[in-house]
C-alpha cells in the first residue's frame, strides 16, 4: 500500500502558488505518494533483490489461490499463461470472442531487446537510458530498468514458442533500428510483429486451457471491481462483475486477486488506430473503486495515418513512420489549389512546410512536431483530401522524387505492403498521384497508477500493459509497447504477485456477501438506464461528438481556455447522453448498442479527467504539448522544476471533484536534459 | 450510391431466422463495407428497430473478428476481410446479400454474428510449442534457416476468421489447421510434438463437425490472408507420418 496522508493534513506540494495552477478549483491536493516496493540497492540490482524477498507460495498452496485477469493482449494473455503454468487457478476474460482478437495483434513495427546481437554499443543501460529520455523524463526510473532488464528473456521465450521472426541467412535473428534510435535492436515479424506474438502468447494460455489451469471467458465484459473489507477496514480487490454479452446474464466471479491487462484508452477521442471495441471501462470502474489514475492526459498522436475521408468513418489506421524516410511532406501555398489534382500544381505553389520551418531535420522531425505542425497548415485552411465537417484535414506526403530514384520495383521492397494497403482504402495508386496524411491518436502513456509489484492503490488488483503508467512516461518509443506487455506478463507479475499471494488464500467470499450484491445490483440498474431513457440520439453520435471536443482541445495541442471549455461542454454532453439516449434491444441478449452505451457513459468521466490533467500540467513533455509552454521556435518546453512528478488521481466522488496525489520522480542513473533536435 | 441490402436477422441461436429487406441511400465509395453497415444501424436506430449485431473489431485486416457472406462470397468480391472490403468494390443499384458465415460448426448467435470458438479447441489439442515461461533457451542457440523462417512466416499469417471453413462446400477447416501445423512443422522448435500435433488436432476438428477436405480449393480463394491450399497435402502428409511411428 503507498504511504499517503488524509488530503487534509497534506499541503500542496511544489511551488506553484494558486495564480499559476491553471486548474485550481478543479481538484483537492491530496498527500504526496511514494512507491514503497523498489528495493533501496543500485539501479542494477533492484530487480534481483525484489525477486529475492518477494515471498514464495509452494506448488500446493497455488492451487489453492485464484487468480482473474481481464484482458487477453500481450500483458493478459502472457499472464494468464504463464500464472496457469506455475498451478495458479486462473480465469481470463475478454470481450471479443476469441482470446486471439486483442488489439495487440495490429502493432507492425517490432519489440525492442537489448540483446546488443549487432555488437553496436547497445546494452540493458543503453535501452533503459533510451526509454527514460524517449519518454521525456516523466516515467518511474525503477520501472523502466527493469523492463530493460527482461527484454531480454522475452526474445528467448517467443523463439521458443514458435514466433517466425525474421532472420539472416545464416539463420540468426535480423534486427532492425527503430523511432531514431541509434542502434538495431528491434526484433521484428515483416509488418505483423504484433500478430505474431500474440499467437505465440495465446497458444500458450490455450494450452493451460487444456491442462484446465486457466479457464476463458469469451464474450465478456468486466463491468465492475468487486472490492471486500478484509476486516481491519482495509478494502481489497476480490473480483469482479462481469456480463455474459451472450446470454446478457450478470455474473459475479471472485478470486483471491484481480489483473488488469484492459489496454489503452484512445477510444475516448472516437477516432483512433485503436480496435473498435477498446475502451476504458475495466480501468475506469477500478478507479471510482479506489485505484488511482496517472498522468492520463499522456497521448501520442501517430504523424503517419491515413486521413478520414468522411463522416461515416469509424476508425484510423496507422501506417508505419519509416514513410517519412523517403515522402517529402507538402501542401498548397494557395487555399484556392486544394482541391486540384495534386500533379497539376507547380513546384513554385507547393509548400514543403516541415522542409521551412525545420531546415535541419525537415521530413524527419519528431513526432509530436511532424504531428502539430500538419494540424497547423490545416487549420489555416491549406489541408488537401475531401471535406469533413467542413475542413480537408491531410497533407501530400509524396513519394515522386523517391520513385524516380529508387524506381517501383525499389519503393515496393522498402516499404513491403504498405502502397497495397494505402490503396485498398483509399482507392487511390500512391504510384501515381501523392500519399495523403493526417496524425491520429494512437498510444496513451497514461494508465491506472502501480507500484513497483505492479500493484494498484487498491491492495490485490495488479495493473499490466498499456493499462498501467508506469514505464513510458509522457512518450513511447517505437517497438517498446510489445516489449512492455510481454515483460510484464511474463516475467514481472508472476513474480510479484506470490509476495501478495503469500498471505491468501483469504476469507471465502459468497454469492450473497452486501459488497458482492451491492456490486451486481449497481451494474444492473446502470443497465436498465440505459435502456430505459428512449431517448432520440444513438451512443454513437453521443460518441462522435465527445472525440471531437477531445481531439479539438484536449489533442495535438492544449491551452488553458481550451481546456475549461472542454470540460464544461464534455459536462453538459454527458447530462444530455444520461437524459436522452437511444437504447434499443433488450438486456438478456447480445445488444451491442447497449455495451457502446457502457464504455462512452464512462468515457466521458475519463475525458473531463484527462482535461483537468492536462490543465494542471502547465508545461509541455512528450504526448502533451501546452501552447503556454513552448520555446521561440515551438519546440516543447519542459519544466522539470516544477513538474517532475507522476499526477495520480484519486476519485472523490460523483458530485466531488477529483484529488491530486503526486509522486515525485527522482532519477539516480540518468541525468535530466531538455530534448534538443538541433 | 443507393443499395438494396438483404440481411439475415435471427434474434437468437434457438429461434428461426429470416432474410430482410433494407433500402440505404447516400453510400460512399469510400465507406468500408461495416462503416455501410454502421450508418445502416444508425438509420435502423432512427426508425426505432433494433440495429443489426455483426461482429468486428480493429478494422484494419488482422484481428479475424468480422466475417460476412457477401453475394454468397466469404468476405466479398475481394481477396481481404470484410473490414478492408470497400463499397467502390459494389455499382450504384445493386442488391447485396449479407449472410453469416455458413456452417454447422459455426452456430448462429444473433444476426450475423456466429460462435467460432471451435477454432480456439483446436488450438487447444495441440496448437502449440510446449514451453514454460523462462525455460526457454537462449534466442540464438538454435539456427533456423532463413527460409524455413519464412515459410512458417508466410503461413502463421493465418488470422482465424473462418472464411475457409464458410467457403467450404464440406464446411472444413483443414486450411486453418494445416496452416498452424506447417507454421509450427516447420521450425526445429515444433519438431518434438509434430505427430501428437496433428493428430490431437484433427480429432478435435472432427469432433467439433467440421467435414473432410476434398481438394476443392474454395478455402484457399477465399483466404484473405491467401494461406496457400498446400499447407493441407503437410497435414496429410504429417498424419500420415504420425501413423507410421505408431499414433
Amino acid at each position: 500500500m503507498p504511504d499517503t496522508v488524509s488530503a487534509a493534513e497534506a499541503s500542496v506540494s511544489g511551488s506553484l502558488d494558486g495564480d499559476y495552477d491553471d486548474a485550481a478549483g478543479y481538484y483537492t491536493p491530496g498527500a504526496p505518494l511514494v512507491d514503497t516496493k523498489a528495493p533501496d540497492a543500485p539501479i542494477a540490482e533492484r530487480w534481483q533483490t525484489r525477486k529475492f524477498e518477494a515471498r514464495l507460495v509452494n506448488p500446493a498452496n497455488r492451487r489453492k489461490l485464484s487468480i482473474i485477469i481481464v484482458g487477453t493482449g500481450l500483458a493478459g494473455a502472457s499472464a494468464a499463461a504463464t500464472l496457469g503454468e506455475a498451478g495458479y487457478r486462473v480465469k481470463s476474460f475478454c470481450y471479443q470472442d476469441s482470446p486471439r482478437r486483442a488489439h495487440s495483434i495490429a502493432a507492425q513495427g517490432g519489440i525492442n531487446a537489448a540483446k546488443n546481437y549487432k555488437e553496436d554499443g547497445d546494452s540493458v543501460h543503453r535501452l533503459f537510458y533510451d526509454t527514460v529520455k524517449g519518454g521525456d523524463y516523466r516515467s518511474r526510473e525503477s520501472n523502466v530498468y527493469r523492463l530493460a532488464e527482461v527484454s531480454t528473456n522475452i526474445i528467448d521465450q517467443c523463439v521458443a514458442q514458435g514466433v517466425p521472426f525474421a532472420r539472416e541467412y545464416g539463420g540468426l535473428l535480423d534486427n532492425r533500428s527503430f523511432g531514431g534510435v541509434q542502434v538495431s535492436r528491434t526484433f521484428y515479424a515483416r509488418g505483423q510483429t504484433g500478430q505474431q506474438l500474440l499467437i505465440g502468447a495465446y497458444q500458450a494460455l490455450e494450452r493451460q486451457v487444456a491442462a484446465g489451469t486457466v479457464e476463458t471467458y469469451t464474450r465478456h465484459e468486466m463491468l465492475e471491481l468487486i472490492t471486500v473489507d478484509d476486516g481491519t477496514g482495509q478494502e481489497r480487490a476480490r473480483g469482479i462483475v462481469a456480463r455474459d454479452m451472450v446470454t446478457g446474464e450478470v455474473q459475479t466471479h471472485v478470486a483471491d486477486v484481480v489483473v488488469l491487462a484492459s489496454g489503452g484508452y484512445g477510444n475516448v477521442f472516437y477516432l483512433s488506430t485503436n480496435a473498435m471495441g477498446c475502451n476504458v471501462t475495466a480501468a475506469w470502474r477500478a478507479h471510482r473503486k479506489g485505484a488511482y489514475m496517472a498522468n492520463p492526459c499522456y497521448t501520442q498522436i501517430h504523424p503517419t495515418c491515413i486521413p478520414v475521408s468522411g463522416s461515416h468513418q469509424s476508425k484510423l489506421t496507422l501506417m508505419s513512420e519509416s514513410l517519412r524516410n523517403d515522402g517529402r511532406i507538402w501542401v498548397p501555398k494557395n487555399q484556392a489549389d486544394c482541391d486540384k489534382d495534386p500533379r497539376d500544381i507547380p513546384e513554385e505553389d507547393r509548400d514543403y512546410y516541415l522542409e521551412r520551418i525545420y531546415p535541419s531535420f525537415g521530413n524527419l522531425v519528431p513526432r509530436d512536431i511532424a504531428s502539430r505542425a500538419a494540424k497547423n497548415v490545416c487549420d489555416e485552411g491549406r489541408g488537401v483530401g475531401p471535406e469533413v465537417d467542413g475542413v480537408r484535414r491531410g497533407v501530400y506526403l509524396d513519394f515522386s522524387a523517391a520513385i524516380e530514384r529508387l524506381g517501383e520495383k525499389g519503393i515496393t521492397e522498402k516499404y513491403d505492403n504498405l502502397f497495397d494497403m494505402y490503396e485498398r482504402i483509399t482507392g487511390e495508386n500512391p504510384f501515381e498521384v501523392p500519399m495523403r496524411i493526417y496524425p491520429a491518436v494512437h498510444y496513451v502513456m497514461g494508465g491506472l497508477w502501480v507500484d513497483y509489484d505492479l500493484q494498484s492503490t487498491i491492495p490485490g488488483l495488479f495493473v499490466t500493459g498499456e493499462a498501467n503508467f508506469s514505464d513510458h512516461g509522457a512518450n513511447r518509443l517505437g517497438a517498446s509497447a510489445l516489449m512492455q506487455g510481454l515483460a510484464d506478463g511474463y516475467f514481472v507479475l508472476p513474480h510479484t504477485i506470490r509476495d501478495y499471494l503469500a498471505d491468501g488464500p483469504f476469507e471465502e467470499i459468497t454469492e450473497d456477501h452486501p459488497a458482492v450484491v451491492e456490486a451486481r445490483e449497481s451494474v444492473k440498474a446502470r443497465i436498465d438506464h440505459f435502456l430505459s431513457v428512449n431517448g432520440t440520439r444513438s451512443v454513437d453520435s453521443y460518441h462522435r461528438e465527445l472525440g471531437n471536443i477531445m481531439w479539438e482541445y484536449c489533442g495535438m495541442e492544449r491551452t488553458e481556455t481550451g481546456l475549461k471549455k472542454a470540460i464544461d461542454l464534455i459536462r453538459s454532453l454527458k447530462d444530455d447522453f444520461y437524459r436522452n439516449v437511444k437504447v434499443l434491444g433488450g438486456a438478456e441478449t447480445l445488444n451491442q448498442s447497449l455495451e457502446k452505451a457502457g464504455r462512452v457513459a464512462d468515457f466521458f468521466e475519463l475525458g473531463e479527467l484527462m482535461c483537468i490533467d492536462a490543465l494542471n500540467r502547465r508545461e509541455s513533455c512528450g504526448g502533451h504539448f501546452r501552447g503556454e509552454s513552448q520555446t521561440e521556435d515551438g519546440e516543447a518546453l519542459r519544466h522539470d522544476d516544477e513538474f517532475a512528478y507522476v499526477a495520480a488521481w484519486e476519485w472523490a466522488g460523483e458530485d466531488s471533484i477529483p484529488v491530486l496525489h503526486k509522486e515525485d520522480l527522482t532519477y539516480t542513473a540518468i541525468e535530466m536534459k531538455q530534448r534538443s533536435y538541433k | 450510391m443507393n443499395l438494396t441490402l438483404k440481411i439475415w436477422r435471427q434474434p437468437d441461436a434457438s429461434s428461426a431466422g429470416a432474410m430482410h429487406t433494407y433500402q440505404l441511400a447516400d453510400v460512399s465509395p469510400d465507406m468500408s463495407f461495416l462503416e455501410m453497415l454502421d450508418v445502416l444501424n444508425e438509420q435502423l436506430n432512427e426508425q426505432g428497430e433494433e440495429p443489426i449485431a455483426f461482429d468486428s473489431d480493429c478494422r484494419e485486416g488482422i484481428c479475424g473478428m468480422c466475417g460476412l457472406m457477401i453475394n454468397g462470397d466469404a468476405h466479398g468480391p475481394e481477396v481481404t476481410t470484410t473490414c478492408q472490403l470497400h463499397m467502390r468494390s459494389f455499382k450504384n443499384g445493386e442488391t447485396i446479400t449479407v449472410e453469416p458465415w455458413r456452417s454447422d460448426a459455426f452456430p448462429v448467435i444473433k444476426d450475423l454474428v456466429v460462435d467460432r470458438s471451435a477454432f480456439d479447441r483446436i488450438i487447444q489439442q495441440g496448437g502449440y510449442i510446449s514451453v514454460n515461461t523462462g525455460s526457454a533457451p537462449e534466442a540464438h542457440s538454435v539456427p533456423v534457416p532463413r527460409d524455413d523462417a519464412l515459410r512458417a512466416f508466410n503461413v502463421a499469417t493465418c488470422i482465424g476468421c473462418g472464411a475457409c471453413v464458410a467457403a467450404c462446400p464440406n464446411g472444413s477447416a483443414s486450411l486453418f489447421m494445416g496452416a498452424k501445423i506447417t507454421h509450427l512443422g516447420e521450425l526445429p522448435q515444433g519438431q518434438p510434438e509434430r505427430d501428437s500435433r496433428v493428430v490431437n488436432m484433427v480429432a478435435q476438428h472432427d469432433h467439433e463437425g467440421f467435414g473432410g477436405c476434398t481438394n476443392i480449393g474454395a478455402c484457399t480463394a477465399a483466404c484473405p490472408k491467401e494461406i496457400p491450399l498446400d499447407v493441407i497435402s503437410q497435414l496429410n502428409k504429417d498424419l500420415r507420418t504420425s501413423i507410421k511411428h505408431g499414433h
